[in-house]
């Protein structure tokens, strides 16, 4: 095989809005051969997109290629007209986004903008790139393949969209073709469809691929070859294989060290549900939005007939994909959305529906924290003030008492005192993450709401937090409700788990349980469809979605 | 599909319907302020207390100020506008003699304005940053920074005053040629021009930037598509809504424009009649014209925003 | 005063602002010649070293009365614009924490004072109202109202979308708090660059206002009534007529500059 993309020393260099140059790519250099699939894996700012893209020639708005060489196909783009590189994007090398939802122009047909490729480069006529195009949906098992080209964009599903990606982008029989997150926006029952019509495609056809991803699990399916970039450098490069079982550099073995947290360490707690009091008890539980029905119901119901026991002291998992209302009920737990029917109580005293309505003792015991730290915290305010606001509204803590419980709040997350004085946006994303918990712990709640709140991190940075919750709970005896979409991370902090699909609870089972798969079907499609970090479990995955469809 | 658009037009009808409304009991309530001396004005030196009394009835000005509002607004809607105070001629009568004039500067600007402005708006947009770009900024942005009256006595200095090129006053009464006519109306029409372009081209630039750095739009640029491509094909398909509002909004301007321009130039149309009316507080006047110019601004402000909608492909199904 | 460098620009901007105001203060002190006497028999006389800026359609002085004339229309649009800001800013928080029927009643309410263009709002209340200079105020204040209702209304419904709003809720805080702790210094910066703006265009109607006669009334002039005297001295090209309009521009192109070149960090948030 020779030599398709040789990168030599590439250097990007981006402007800040104070006008400053910061170097984010610093002397990257690798290959790729002919019909051989490599990852770019790395975290949020490693760099891996944009390198991606300098395969293109293509800096995005206030990044240019400043050094080194990028050889694709014996030409380097790095110093090539405007001109000349248009030429090649799309023919020789051709890109599908992470978000082929917004990446599809919405005035035109899906059609349209397949075949648009071939007519730009003046490929073949019309009519065959239409065939093409027909031909390409029908390999890459989407519906109606005949006819889903006549809709527009928003007309068709998530993954259905990342597909017609990869059709418009394979329709000029390109010698590279680069994957930029190309499943990460969508579900794992979803991911495993698109991952595999993607595979089998480049695969049969013998493409070159440049596959960027954070998720070693997914690349471990794909590629040949993985390169682990931090910071804008490789750390480490190596054939899938020698990465997964071999790796040298501690970053990586940092990253395959986050993918398998250990399991809660709290013995199986044996109580008697009918003797005690639980200490959440959600019964009945109907939500949704909208406007009510003549028969009282919501227009739309986002959570149907829910009901959830935890024992204090036990954590409860939600786990569910988008749209299956695991958010909902815990905003309804919250009493940030009062449901149209059903009761919760908790320690056996009902809760008001609505949050305002509540007295200040069930608020305070009931704290909720969010995914996004970047939103969860007021970035005019700094870190003392956060923390101290809710000591001071509910133990009426002023003065140095109060700054002597901040400290001791930010001791409790493992955050360095000198962060007191700062402001959220001078803070790491994990540490925004602590400081939102430590926030929650002011109030010396009993029941702590995790809505997703490993979901925005970094892997080796969400291990940290979840050791974290685990270690809080120890210490204060608290109780978590966690709603996730990743069972990794539910397995590791739950005594047992709901399983929440189309607003319904289909299960509840144990993390014992879950590695045997569960009783209902979707479940089952749902623990099947999470990738492992063995290369042949995508060959391998053999699931019915009909199943699920059925029960 | 269908019904969801014919759903969303017939609620912008009715938000139309309701913001007019409003606006007459804005228009009515404001010109009520002050009410009463009306009366003594008319009469001057007539007001004895028992003439005022009477002519008080006669316009019904102790009736609730409900019930006025109502006689007035089931008069606009019959096509009765009143008679002017000030010199007892129909107010209709007054507005036919005066509203084409003002018709036709609007028309003849707007005919000008906008293919100007989209030209300049769209380039401005796709060669953003280069010098070209910052000059029509800069000078959009100091033609909004200027009162109006200062970019009309500019215009009158220059082409007038130095150049000598352009008589300073419109009279239409002395239009014998085509000639004249473009004599009479460039003034006018310029300084116009100058006022609503400004507005517009910003507004469709910015439009333009928006949809050129959408992902879509990269999407284009790495399938290879040329520049003009990306303009063309992908931008502005998915601009074209928000820049038919933009033009629309101007129009908020090239009002605006009008009151000034016509004072200054003394053009006979009905902006001026409405300062005039408003020095003279010739309440029915005032209110007719008010009413005119914010029933026909409506009218272009919701067509704009069925255009928009239509424009939509997420609603055209 | 801020952590980082001021551009030139606004620099410029700023300097050219900090002189009209003190001249707005100190105008009385300023003057040369006193605004109502008649100092020269040479009407539209053009500009000399005893009469800087010229003379004006009665022989008065121009440069006295420009300076005396950025008292009037600084000082009533610096009114306007605080009434119109306090008043929108306060409303739209109140509408985005409310919500419901109070938040759409008022908007709406808003939208349809704000579909009357505004120079014909303007006419129409002078009309009514008379052009006293609290009436003045009061109607300037309340034509740029909606805008700043919409404007604030919209970024506070933004904030109060945000988490750690939702979590101040959950705590039971009052909506005084939730106003004045966490909406109110999210929005402050984008707010007063919308104070600025919205200052130029108040700056602008009255100016105009003034110029058709409906405006500020004699003796008492404004930049934009000084135009209207003068404008019998365009076809001389007189000082007395450009001179004033010259005035109004350098103060509203400075806010322009002053805000357009202001690092982003202050124009999207405080802080």
């Amino acid at each position: 095989m020779t030599e398709l993309v040789s990168i030599r020393d590439l250097k990007v260099e981006a402007t800040s809005d104070a006008g400053r140059r910061i170097e984010i790519i610093k002397g990257v250099s690798f290959e790729v051969k002919e019909g051989e699939i490599v990852s770019l894996i790395g975290e949020s700012g490693s760099g891996k997109s944009t390198i991606a893209l300098s395969l293109m020639g293509y800096a995005r708005t206030g990044c240019r290629i400043s050094g080194g060489e990028v050889m694709l196909d014996g030409r380097n783009v790095a110093r090539m007209g405007e001109r000349a590189r248009a030429g090649m994007r799309g023919a020789v090398v051709s890109y599908i986004p992470q978000s082929a939802a917004a990446a599809f122009n919405p005035a035109h047909r899906i059609l349209t903008q397949v075949v648009e490729t071939a007519r730009i480069h003046d490929l073949m006529s019309e009519a065959a790139a239409k065939a093409r195009a027909i031909e390409l949906f029908r390999a890459l098992a989407l519906p109606e393949p005949e006819t889903i080209g006549f809709r527009y964009p928003h007309q068709v599903s998530g993954g259905q969209l990342q597909r017609l990606a990869a059709a418009m982008a394979l329709i000029t029989h390109p010698k590279l073709v680069i994957f930029d997150e190309p499943t990460t926006a969508l579900d794992v029952t979803t991911q495993v469809e698109v991952l595999r019509a993607f595979k089998a495609v480049m695969r049969e056809r013998g493409i070159a691929g440049v596959y960027v991803s954070h998720d070693l699990a997914v690349v471990a399916q794909v590629a040949d070859r993985i390169i682990v970039l931090k910071d804008g450098a490789v750390q480490e490069e190596g054939a899938t294989g020698q990465i997964l079982h071999h790796a040298r550099h501690p970053y990586t073995r940092e990253l395959l060290a986050a993918f398998h947290p250990s399991p809660r360490a709290g013995e199986p707690i044996e109580t008697n549900p009918a003797a005690e009091t639980p200490l959440l008890d959600v019964s009945d539980l109907v939500v949704g939005y909208g406007g009510l029905k003549a028969d009282g119901m919501p227009q739309i119901t986002a959570v149907k007939n829910v009901s959830l026991r935890l024992e204090k002291g036990r954590n409860l998992g939600i786990i569910g994909e988008s749209g299956s209302g695991k958010s909902t009920l815990a905003r309804a737990v919250a009493g940030l959305l009062p449901p149209a029917s059903g009761k919760v109580s908790f320690e056996g005293r009902m809760l008001a529906p609505s949050a305002g309505k509540r007295s200040r003792q069930d608020l305070r015991d009931i704290q909720i924290v969010f995914q996004y730290a970047d939103t969860a915290l007021n970035p005019a305010h700094i870190i003392s003030d956060i923390l101290g606001r809710p000591l001071k509204f509910f133990h009426g803590l002023r003065g140095s008492e109060q700054d002597v419980r901040i400290n001791q709040l930010l001791d409790m997350v493992k955050l360095p005192r000198a962060l007191r004085d700062r402001r959220p946006a001078e803070l790491s994303g994990g540490q925004k993450q602590r400081v939102n918990l430590a926030r929650a712990l002011a109030a010396e709640p009993k029941l702590i709401l995790c809505d997703e709140v490993t979901s925005a991190l970094d892997t080796v940075v969400a291990a940290a937090v979840i050791d974290l919750l685990k270690e809080l709970q120890r210490e204060l005896g608290l109780s978590y409700l966690f709603i996730s979409h990743d069972l990794s991370t539910v397995r590791a902090i739950c005594d047992e788990a709901a399983v929440m699909y189309c607003g319904e609870k289909v299960e509840q089972l144990t993390p014992a349980k879950m590695d045997s798969g569960g009783q209902h079907p979707y479940t089952r499609l749902l623990f099947s469809s999470v990738p492992k970090l063995d290369p042949r479990w995508l060959d391998s995955f053999e699931h019915d979605r009909e199943a699920v469809s059925a029960a | 599909m269908r019904t969801v658009l014919f759903q969303l037009l017939v609620g912008r009808l009715a938000i139309g319907l309701a913001t007019l409304f409003i606006v007459a009991i804005v228009v009515f309530s404001a010109t009520m302020l002050l009410p009463g001396d009306v009366v003594e004005v008319l009469l001057g030196q007539a007001a004895t207390p028992e003439a005022i009394a009477g002519l008080r009835t006669a316009m019904h000005l102790d009736d609730p100020a409900p019930v006025r509002f109502v006689h007035w607004l089931m008069g606009l809607l019959q096509g009765d506008l009143g008679q002017s105070y000030v010199n007892n001629l129909p107010v209709a009568d007054l507005i036919a003699s005066r509203l084409p004039n003002t018709l036709r500067l609007a028309g003849v600007t707007a005919a000008i304005a906008i293919p100007l402005s989209l030209f300049l708006g769209i380039t401005a947009a796709v060669m953003r940053g280069t010098p070209y770009d910052r000059t029509v900024s800069i000078l959009t942005v100091a033609v909004i920074s200027v009162p109006e009256f200062m970019t009309a006595t500019l215009a009158v200095l220059f082409f007038s005053v130095w150049l000598g090129w352009l008589p300073a006053l419109s009279h239409l009464n002395h239009v014998d040629s085509i000639g004249d006519m473009m004599r009479v109306y460039a003034m006018p029409v310029i300084s116009l021009t100058f006022v609503v372009s400004a507005q517009m081209i910003r507004m469709t630039r910015a439009g333009v930037i928006e949809t050129l750095d959408s992902p879509y739009a990269e999407m284009a640029r790495l399938k290879g598509a040329s520049p003009a491509r990306v303009v063309l094909r992908h931008a502005l398909p998915n601009a074209l809504g928000p820049i038919v509002n933009a033009m629309a909004l101007s129009l908020s301007y090239l009002l605006g424009g009008v009151i000034i321009v016509e004072t200054i130039f003394n053009y006979p149309g009905i902006a001026r009649l409405m300062v005039d009316a408003v020095a003279t507080r010739d309440l029915p006047l005032i209110q007719s014209c008010a009413m005119i110019f914010c029933v026909g601004y409506l009218i272009l402000v919701m067509l704009a925003d069925i255009v928009a909608l239509m424009a939509n492909p997420k609603l055209r199904g | 005063m801020f952590g980082f460098r001021v551009p030139l620009p606004s620099l410029i901007g700023l300097v050219v602002l900090l002189a009209w105001a003190v001249v707005a203060i100190a105008a009385p002190l300023l003057v040369p010649y006193s605004v109502g006497e008649i100092v020269d028999f040479d009407i539209f006389g053009p500009a000399t070293d005893q009469f800087w800026f010229g003379t004006d359609y009665l022989g008065r002085d121009v440069f006295s009365r420009i300076l005396m004339g950025a008292r009037v229309t600084i000082g009533i649009s610096l009114a306007a614009v605080t009434l119109a800001v306090v008043a929108g800013v306060g409303l739209g928080m109140l509408a985005a924490l409310l919500g419901g029927k109070f938040d759409s009643l008022l908007s709406r309410f808003f939208d349809a004072l704000s579909s009357i263009p505004n120079k014909l709002f303007a006419l129409v209340a002078v009309a009514g109202g008379g052009s006293s200079i609290p009436m003045l105020i009061a109607i300037l204040a309340l034509i740029y109202t909606p805008g700043s209702y919409r404007f604030a209304r919209s970024l506070a419904v933004n904030i109060n979308a945000m988490d750690y709003v939702i979590v101040a809720r959950l705590r039971g805080e009052s909506f005084f708090y939730l106003a004045r702790a966490e909406i109110l210094p999210n929005i402050l910066g984008p707010v007063l660059t919308d104070f600025g703006l919205r200052f130029v265009f108040i700056v602008l109607l009255l100016s105009s206002l003034s110029f058709l006669g409906l405006g500020v009334q004699p003796p008492l002039a404004d930049w934009g009534a000084l135009v209207r005297e003068n404008i019998g001295g365009l076809p001389f090209g007189a000082p007395a007529v450009i001179l004033p309009s010259l005035a109004i521009a350098s103060l509203t192109i400075a806010v322009n500059i002053t805000i357009d070149n202001l690092p982003r960090k202050i124009r999207d948030r405080s802080a």
